[in-house]
């Protein structure tokens, strides 16, 4: 494949596929995500579970869970030079914040809107701070990060208020060498 | 802490005053005899001496580190601590001429009891913690494996030329002694040098972390040794070789254990400071030291045990004490780590020139100059090519030169060596000599070249940058899709655990070792906070306007446009709960902040990001926290995505894997019950026999309908209820005069609420009553218009709506079908349609099903009162009181059942 995953880890990966697939017709659906314990317990579960979904679609094949996890693949020195000869890999920063943005972007129109914003916050921050509260924050956040003016946040905006993150690091899990 | 100087003070200043005191004694004395009488001016040098020579040290240090920095060009290409060894050689030198003698020496005892641990405790105090444990593999990698080779390499190979006949005749095990004393690299040293030098973060944590860690190692081999050396080589059996390396697990293991349970102890303290702000300081810098002191008497690491305490406590620490104390902890730690280290250099250049207290020899000195400095590159290399294989941002050739190269050596090694027994080790002058010239060579050479290296191998360099707001929140954002996708695919990684440990973190130690209000408040909001503070701060700073400033940098007041104009700051502050108070002391000069801090503890700032996010209970059952405490944010959580799942079930009409949905409805719906049971038995003392009928309900449902959105708001019906009343009471001339009591006792749901904070301000009984009504009235319309929009609004809706709902949950258990239309009828009218969805064949289904859409029907309302902007606004009078309210009133009457029992009995004679 073309994701740059080594054989013993698409092995791997291929049998935690198969064992989250409940109903065993070669794809996950929703509910095969939704069985896994801890993604209950995360504040952003189920807007990921959502993110490994193509538009539209409630299945998911190997091949798409492995374009998905590959987004988290790090990005080694050899590949950032050859980045310019063949197209952008999934693992590139680009689409790592691509990815990071769209959990935030729920109607899909390239920008955050401060509601879109509170609702992820909301999923954060917990139930005990209070709407005023977690409203000047997105507020803040917003203003911090609007740059025309326009009160949303857009995926370039966001790229900019987060270019000084170290976001190859830290959307990169050590696996999938 | 000058006074704790004072025993090897004295020692220090007895011998420094040998020669002179005689005289000045003498001359006292006969001046005494020969004057006599009363004398207006006496010389009392033998009284003050010791305080008096200590604070002159302190203050030539002091001041010459002023001087140096006078000029910038010099300092920018020198670092600070060369400087101190070369005034250290001058001053040594000045001293060494004028009384032939080297009174002054880098004694160990001070240095080890009093100079390393402020150190220590500054540098494990304000560890990065999150960078540390983040790099915690490569650090103890570096720190053990490392240290041991170089001990070990530098050792034989000193044999080996000493074999050769070049140097000074010492047996193996001299020169495995002088090996591991050498090879340690020095906290102190690094962290002098690499202070200025501003490598980027991880380079310097690995370098720095590797050299408080790797003190375990060397106390270890140095104490092995010592034994050794003592018994003789020949009588070392293969048994110690074990002990040795037990010892080494029980003194690193140890030392850390150590630290932690002063960390404990030390976050527990700070928690009861309240009354006592003035000794908070006290109390962190007591219980470090005594946890670096506790570790000695042990004979652990004391550096570990130190590094531990202070990481560990500090994230409590840090939150429990007051700002003021923060700072406090901050200058004083810091003040004293740099008079510590300025000390340790003068007198390391002191301790230099005393030529009696060394030997020298030329291939000693040169051999283990370049012993440790090919070991250290050749263990890094090493090292670092194990560790890529793990690293998730691998080391590359520049990081590894530059950690090659910032090996230092410091006091530490010194101290050490100066400590060997001349006795047992015969070659101890020939060490102290080499030790002296490595260590110079290492913090002045290398201290002085490793500057231009790290510019000249484009080193990233650290920012020193406070992260933004969108900073804090993505970064928390990524964190938690990073653990989402490692249990996704199924691995137990680096996110994996570090997940268990802040839900371990929250569940149980935050909530022992953290105040309450503090526990509560939120990291996401505290960071805003901060940011707001720094702002504000640079805005003042620049000459601006706070109150205009206010406006501008504190965005949350375009959130509340619809409010009328915030007047002056302090009532901006306050009614924001100081949630964005620029100095805290604003908030506490203000006349009734206590009250305000007492609501801020109850209200406004609670829950934390998603670990437990546990209420503030007490008002409802003061039994209830013991039941499921830690299992709530899970639930929460849980719930939430149960109901998210299932509207989305909803919308797809997604029919196939029913059984499977109802099997984790059946859990949800489990977990309810259970906490509802439990609730009961308290609920059950209240005194007023009338409440038995509310209250048990009144948890029960509280729970069902979903945790959250009451939570928060729980507290802050207390002021809501009063007022409430207070409109009723007004207008009714049967009632008692309006007093939170006659309140209290009107509404009888309250009294189930016993503990309730003297938060029920009379002020707010005695706000214009016609405004607060209006404020209810257009609460209560806002709430009909959100929750049943065909309804019209008036004032007796809710208790009708409210008593439907009171069936609802009763019929539950009897018939899903009935209470579902029940709820409909009360509720949003969104959910009707797609609770047909939900019959199912089963009778136990059934029930289910139906509770489970009667419960969401509720929370639609609910949550869609959260979210659009509050209610047109009250009048001017009542806006500081309605604005924080309004949404709480319709969770009221929306959410619980008591309003419906407490109205009408309240409103009654109004009806009259």
């Amino acid at each position: 494949k073309k994701l740059n995953i080594s054989h013993s880890q698409i092995t791997r990966l291929y049998s935690r596929f198969h064992s989250l697939d409940k109903g065993e017709n070669g794809a996950l659906s929703r509910e095969d995500f939704q069985r896994i314990p801890e993604l209950a317990i995360n504040p952003l579960g189920d807007r990921i579970i959502n993110a490994f979904f193509p538009e539209g679609e409630d299945q998911v094949n190997f091949r798409g869970f492995m374009r998905t996890l590959a987004h988290f693949r790090p990005v080694e020195d050899n590949e950032k030079n050859k980045d310019l000869t063949s197209g952008e890999p999934l693992n590139s920063r680009t689409n790592k914040l691509h990815f990071a943005f769209q959990l935030y972007d729920l109607d899909r129109d390239d920008k955050i809107s401060r509601d879109e914003l509170l609702q992820v916050l909301r999923m954060m921050v917990g139930v005990n701070i209070s709407d005023e509260q977690l409203g000047s924050i997105a507020d803040r956040t917003i203003q911090e990060a609007d740059t025309n003016g326009d009160m949303c946040i857009s995926f370039s905006e966001f790229t900019k208020v987060l270019e000084k993150v170290d976001v190859e690091q830290k959307m990169s899990i050590r696996f999938l060498h | 802490q000058l006074k704790a100087y004072g025993h090897p003070g004295i020692a220090l200043a007895r011998s420094a005053e040998e020669p002179a005191a005689p005289s000045t004694e003498d001359g006292e004395s006969s001046h005494q005899h020969g004057g006599g009488g009363y004398r207006i001016v006496q010389w009392e040098w033998s009284y003050v001496q010791t305080p008096y020579i200590i604070a002159s040290w302190l203050l030539v240090a002091s001041v010459a580190k002023i001087l140096f920095h006078f000029s910038q060009r010099f300092t920018t290409a020198v670092p600070e601590s060369c400087m101190l060894i070369l005034l250290g050689l001058v001053l040594g030198a000045v001293v060494l001429i004028a009384s032939k003698k080297q009174p002054y020496q880098l004694d160990p005892g001070l240095f080890f009891l009093f100079l390393l641990p402020t150190i220590v405790g500054d540098a494990g105090y304000f560890m990065p913690a999150r960078l540390f444990f983040d790099n915690l593999g490569a650090i103890l990698l570096y720190a053990v494996v490392g240290t041991l080779w170089n001990a070990f390499c530098t050792g034989f190979c000193l044999y080996g030329v000493k074999m050769a006949g070049v140097i000074v005749n010492a047996g193996l095990m001299d020169f495995l002694l002088f090996g591991a004393l050498i090879s340690a690299v020095d906290p102190v040293a690094v962290l002098a040098v690499f202070e200025e030098v501003h490598v980027n973060e991880t380079l310097f944590i690995i370098v720095f972390g590797e050299s408080l860690v790797n003190d375990a190692v060397t106390v270890v081999l140095y104490k092995v040794y010592i034994s050794f050396v003592e018994v003789g080589p020949g009588n070392v059996h293969t048994a110690d070789y074990f002990k040795g390396i037990a010892s080494f697990l029980i003194v690193s293991i140890g030392g850390t254990l150590v630290g932690l349970i002063f960390a404990v102890i030390l976050a527990f303290v700070t928690r009861f400071t309240k009354k006592v702000r003035i000794i908070e300081p006290l109390f962190v810098f007591l219980l470090v030291y005594l946890a670096y002191l506790t570790a000695e008497l042990f004979s652990l690491s004391a550096i570990l045990s130190m590094t531990f305490c202070g990481i560990g406590c500090k994230k409590y620490v840090e939150a429990n004490i007051s700002q003021k104390s923060r700072t406090t902890v901050k200058y004083t730690m810091k003040t004293l780590a740099s008079i510590a280290e300025t000390i340790i250099f003068i007198f390391l250049g002191i301790s230099a020139v005393d030529k009696s207290k060394w030997a020298w020899d030329t291939g000693l000195v040169v051999s283990t100059l370049i012993f440790i400095l090919v070991f250290r590159a050749m263990g890094v290399v090493g090292q670092t090519w194990f560790l890529n294989w793990f690293r998730l941002v691998p080391l590359d050739k520049i990081d590894q030169v530059v950690m090659s190269y910032g090996g230092l050596r410091g006091a530490v090694a010194f101290a050490l060596v100066v400590l060997l027994d001349k006795e047992q080790v015969k070659a101890k002058d020939y060490f102290v000599a080499t030790t002296i010239v490595v260590v110079f060579f290492t913090v002045m050479f290398q201290g002085l070249t490793i500057k231009p290296l790290v510019k000249w191998l484009k080193v990233p360099r650290s920012t020193n940058r406070k992260p933004t707001i969108n900073e804090e929140i993505h970064e928390r954002a990524f964190d938690h899709i990073l653990t989402a996708v490692e249990d996704i695919a199924g691995l137990n990684g680096y996110h994996h655990w570090r997940d268990k440990w802040e839900q371990f973190d929250k569940n149980y130690l935050s909530k022992l070792l953290l105040r309450k209000s503090v526990y509560h408040k939120s990291e996401l909001w505290e960071a805003y906070q901060k940011i707001n503070i720094r702002d504000a701060i640079s805005v003042i700073d620049q000459g601006g306007n706070v109150l205009t400033s206010a406006r501008l940098s504190l965005p949350s007041m375009a959130s509340r446009t619809s409010f009328p104009e915030v007047t002056n700051v302090t009532n901006y502050l306050r009614e924001n709960g100081s949630g964005v108070c620029l100095d805290l002391q604003v908030i506490d000069t203000v006349p009734g902040a206590k009250i305000e801090e007492e609501l801020e503890t109850h209200h406004v700032l609670a829950g934390n990001l998603y670990k437990p996010r546990r209420r503030y209970q007490s008002h409802y059952s003061r039994h209830f926290m013991t039941v499921g405490e830690k299992e709530r944010q899970d639930r929460e959580v849980f719930q939430r995505n149960m109901r998210n799942r299932l509207e989305s079930f909803k919308s797809t009409r997604y029919k196939r894997h029913k059984k499977d949905r109802s099997q984790k409805k059946a859990i949800a719906q489990n977990w309810r019950p259970r906490l509802a049971k439990t609730d009961k038995y308290p609920a059950v003392v209240p005194v007023a026999p009338e409440e038995d009928k509310h209250d048990p309900s009144e948890p029960d449902k509280d729970d069902d309908v979903g945790i959250t959105f009451v939570a928060r708001k729980a507290p802050e019906t207390p002021k809501e209820r009063p007022k409430s009343a207070a409109l009723d009471v007004c207008q009714s001339p049967v009632a008692a005069p309006p007093s939170p009591t006659c309140g209290e006792k009107n509404l009888p749901w309250k009294s189930g609420v016993g503990s309730l904070p003297p938060c029920v301000s009379v002020e707010a009984t005695k706000i214009i009553p016609i405004d607060l009504q209006q404020a209810w009235n257009q609460s209560i319309s806002s709430l009909e218009s959100l929750a049943s929009p065909p309804a019209p609004p008036e004032p007796q809706h809710p208790r009708v709506s409210a008593l439907s709902r009171l069936g609802g949950p009763l019929r539950t258990p009897a018939k899903g079908k009935s209470s579902g239309s029940g709820g409909a009828g009360s509720g949003s009218n969104t959910g009707s349609p797609s609770s047909g969805q939900f019959k199912f064949p089963t009778g136990k289904e059934e029930e289910e099903e139906g509770a489970l859409s009667q419960q969401q029907q509720e929370m639609q309302p609910l949550m869609s009162s959260l979210r659009p902007p509050p209610p047109p606004p009250p009048p001017p009078a009542a806006q500081s009181a309605g604005k924080r309210r309004n949404p709480c009133v319709y969770l009221r009457s929306l959410v619980t059942v008591p309003p419906s029992g407490a109205e009408p009995q309240s409103r009654r004679p109004t009806q009259l």
